[in-house]
């Protein structure tokens, strides 16, 4: 992890996808402030073939290289939840005309698959071990990328605070191995019955 | 395992190095499985043993390594996967055929082009094994495969799976036992070992349930002494996905030592947690159809999958009364399209509980209906779905097997309508439930406090998915010399039927004896000599016998002939085959051979024709029939 870019890692990313989503479907408002933001999910087709960033970035001065994402890898995990756990299916409907009882009954076949995968690929653990609520001390030269400081941020360490959300932490991640020739942007194949 | 990458080369060159495994498989009938244990890290009871996850296709062009290879195989139309969407890690070439979960996966929604069960047609007497006849409803333009192509297919992944992970150490040049049911009669053992020969190696057999008990000692830490004591007598009940097997093992002390030794085995039952699922699923989606909502095969599967769940909640919580099921819509539009209904505890219990382990008595038999006139060619099913009742039936017929058993004598009195088990242990996921556990244990209960004995304890402990294939790497470990082993020889004794010589009476067939040929509990690696009768057998003739089992007549000696015997005494399996090829010998001759019988090392029954000049002929258990050849 580079500690001086800003910028989220992958998982965090994946979090914070994640968040938006089911924060969009139970909040109106947070929904309306995304799609103000212009990044809604109309602005956000998937990092397809991402043509070799490497030339977009100026060669001379970068002082802190970027890493490319690897479009596969995210793909491949789209897929996993589509096919476990129907996410592209009902990211896409249009909730306004449905009941919260039909909407709860697929929320049930998402949120069982979700855990599966999640379950099945990642061992994610919580990064701080106590419970939320509990007071903590951060000492000097704790891991700030594992640990985020909020509200009153001044003075030096060791800090004292409570915490807030204990964190978590891909421990493993074990994703399926794809033929070579594998096509990864086919998230879901048609499906057709003869 | 870090230790061995280091020095690669160590064994390797060596063709006849001693193992450096001891390998298990469960070939299940639902799902396969590796274990194995690292000889050089083992000693005595303690053996250092770990799962191979296995490599396998989940969906067109994706490998995942699982700790289960599912026991199915998809034969894929030729434009049904772009090229190179099929490979596995190891192949070179495109596989015709895909095992494990994709080709579960893919094969719910095409039945045709899916083999199930192969290994419950292993076993199907009715058929000719090695021939193409699964699936049995596909279309012609499919090419079958035969139930012996399919478990040498699985055998084949498993073996290329651990190659892969350990090039050190080449599988043919492990110690490897493969499990069977306890249930399967010599010829489906024979064609285990031949599907195992044909995947390029020689291991030996294993029954299942002996294989969950050696998993549960290793498991123990040498507890298990304490846990057990001389004079035990436990019951083992394997229900697996697809079939429920039972065995009796008696412990006995020798020499200061506790000797488990295999008294009984039961029946071959085709009922597992499969049959359970599909039993809910189809019940919610009767319930489903009484309100309109009719249910597809993609939606049924889908539907099979949520009932199991909300059956393992169900029967895991005992609080719990409801479990809603979601039937996800088959097109993308998840929210409108999806059924939702819900599982109660009363339909659970109805069902499950008192449907597959209802709280007979220990007179209750399994009902048989008689078979239709015209059965169509499919596996025979248990008719009565209580697996309780198939118990009841199990422990009576057994209720003499440890009469003869040093230390048990005077045990067993008139009075005992059943065999009393001390102990239970239990296999096999279905048990993950405790409510069906506690119901069969308290089933036998009843049954032993009605005729004035102890209640019997449950074995804890036992790993319910892993333990067959655990245990059987444990075995091919303690068969070295490294740990305990249990005793017992074949669980059978084996007849030929001859027809007695009367005169003819019109209209009767000539009343039939059986010619006792191999008898119960012999040991592996000993062979008898039928004494006295000698048959002439022509050269190049095919000669058949009606051939018999029995899993109770303990006291039958080869040579033997009964006149009579009981109803459910012995049962009549496939023929058997002898044909004497020419071999320097001209065709038309008659040569007097004499029957041998010999238990292998490897775990199978094999007859010999012998001839007095010491030319030795196997006799067929597998028969081709006519009929099956297509």
């Amino acid at each position: 992890m580079t500690q001086q870019t800003n910028l989220p890692g992958f998982f965090s990313r994946l979090s914070i996808a994640f968040g938006a989503l089911f924060k969009s479907l139970g909040d109106a408002e947070f929904a309306a402030r995304v799609r103000d933001d212009g990044v809604g999910p109309t602005a956000a087709p998937a990092p397809v073939p991402a043509p070799a960033p490497a030339p977009v970035v100026k060669p001379a001065p970068a002082p802190t290289p970027l890493r490319a994402p690897t479009p596969d890898s995210a793909l491949q995990l789209l897929s996993l939840f589509q096919r476990e756990a129907r996410l592209i299916d009902f990211a896409h409907e249009n909730l306004t005309s449905y009941s919260d009882a039909d909407i709860g009954a697929a929320a049930r076949v998402v949120h069982e698959g979700c855990a599966r995968v999640l379950r099945e690929h990642f061992t994610i653990e919580p990064v701080r071990s106590e419970l939320e609520g509990a007071r903590i001390t951060l000492n000097e030269g704790f891991d700030a990328a594992s640990v985020r400081l909020t509200g009153n941020v001044v003075g030096t360490a060791p800090f004292n605070g409570t915490l807030s959300h204990r964190g978590w932490r891909a421990a493993s991640v074990t994703l399926p191995q794809l033929a070579e020739r594998h096509d990864a942007r086919v998230l879901a194949p048609a499906e057709v019955e003869l | 395992m870090n230790d061995i990458v280091n020095n690669p080369l160590n064994d390797s060159l060596d063709n006849t190095a001693e193992p450096r495994y001891a390998i298990g498989i469960d070939l299940g009938t639902t799902h396969s499985a590796l274990s194995y244990v690292d000889l050089q890290a083992s000693d005595g009871e303690q053996a250092v043993d770990a799962v191979l996850p296995i490599p396998q296709l989940t969906a067109p062009g994706t490998i995942e390594a699982l700790p289960l290879l599912p026991s199915f195989l998809y034969l894929p139309h030729p434009d049904e996967l772009p090229a190179g969407e099929r490979a596995l890690p190891w192949s070179d070439t495109e596989e015709t055929a895909i095992a494990g979960e994709m080709a579960r996966n893919r094969g719910a929604t095409t039945p045709i082009r899916l083999v199930s069960s192969a290994k419950s047609w292993l076993c199907h007497p009715g058929v000719d094994r090695r021939a193409a006849i699964l699936p049995t409803d596909a279309p012609d333009e499919v090419t079958r495969v035969s139930p012996l192509d399919a478990s040498t297919h699985y055998l084949r992944h498993l073996r290329q799976a651990w190659n892969a992970a350990h090039p050190e150490a080449p599988f043919d040049q492990q110690s490897v036992t493969v499990t069977i049911p306890a249930s399967f009669d010599p010829g489906a053992r024979e064609l285990t070992l031949d599907a195992a020969r044909l995947a390029g190696f020689t291991p030996t057999l294993l029954e299942e349930p002996q294989a969950a008990l050696y998993s549960w000692i290793q498991g123990s830490d040498g507890r298990w002494r304490k846990q057990v004591a001389p004079g035990d007598i436990i019951l083992v009940v394997d229900v697996g996905g697809g079939t429920s097997d039972f065995s009796l093992i008696a412990i006995l002390e020798r020499d200061g030592k506790l000797e488990p030794h295999r008294v009984a085995v039961g029946d071959h039952i085709l009922l597992g947690g499969d049959n359970m699922d599909l039993a809910l699923a189809h019940f919610v989606a009767r319930k489903l159809s009484a309100n309109g909502t009719q249910l597809d095969a993609w939606q049924m599967r889908a539907l099979t999958y949520g009932c199991r769940s909300a059956k393992e909640a169900l029967l895991a919580d005992a609080n719990a009364t409801t479990h809603p099921i979601v039937v996800p819509s088959r097109g993308s539009k998840l929210i409108g399209g999806s059924i939702r209904t819900e599982l109660t505890r009363d339909e659970v219990t109805a069902f499950i509980t008192d449907g597959f382990f209802p709280r007979v008595e220990a007179s209750a038999r399994p009902t048989v209906r008689a078979r239709a006139g015209l059965t169509q060619l499919g596996l025979p099913y248990a008719q009565d779905a209580a697996i309780t009742r198939h118990l009841a039936a199990f422990l009576a017929r057994q209720a003499g097997a440890t009469a003869e058993l040093e230390g048990f004598t005077g045990r067993v009195t008139a009075d005992h309508t059943f065999l009393h088990p001390s102990a239970v242990l239990f296999n096999g996921g279905v048990f993950k439930s405790g409510i069906l556990a506690q119901r069969v244990m308290d089933t036998i209960n009843d049954w032993l406090y009605m005729e004035g004995a102890e209640p019997a304890r449950m074995l804890e402990g036992a790993d319910l998915d892993l333990a067959v294939a655990r245990g059987a790497a444990y075995f091919s470990y303690a068969r070295r010399g490294g740990g305990v082993r249990i005793r017992g020889g074949t669980a059978r004794s084996y007849y030929v039927g001859v027809e007695s010589s009367m005169p003819a009476i019109p209209g009767m067939e000539p009343p039939l004896e059986a010619l006792c040929v191999a008898p119960f509990g012999m040991e592996e690696g000993s062979e008898l000599e039928l004494p006295g009768q000698e048959f002439g057998l022509v050269i190049g003739e095919p000669v058949t016998f009606r051939f018999f089992g029995s899993t109770t007549r303990r006291q039958d000696r080869i040579g033997d002939v009964l006149e009579f015997w009981g109803p459910d005494e012995l049962h009549e399996m496939n023929e058997i085959q002898a044909t004497l090829p020419a071999d320097g010998r001209a065709a038309g001759d008659v040569v007097q051979v004499k029957l041998h019988a010999l238990a292998t090392d490897a775990g199978t029954l094999e007859l010999l024709a012998v001839a007095r000049d010491g030319q030795r002929w196997k006799i067929e258990f597998d028969v081709r029939t006519a009929a099956g050849v297509q």
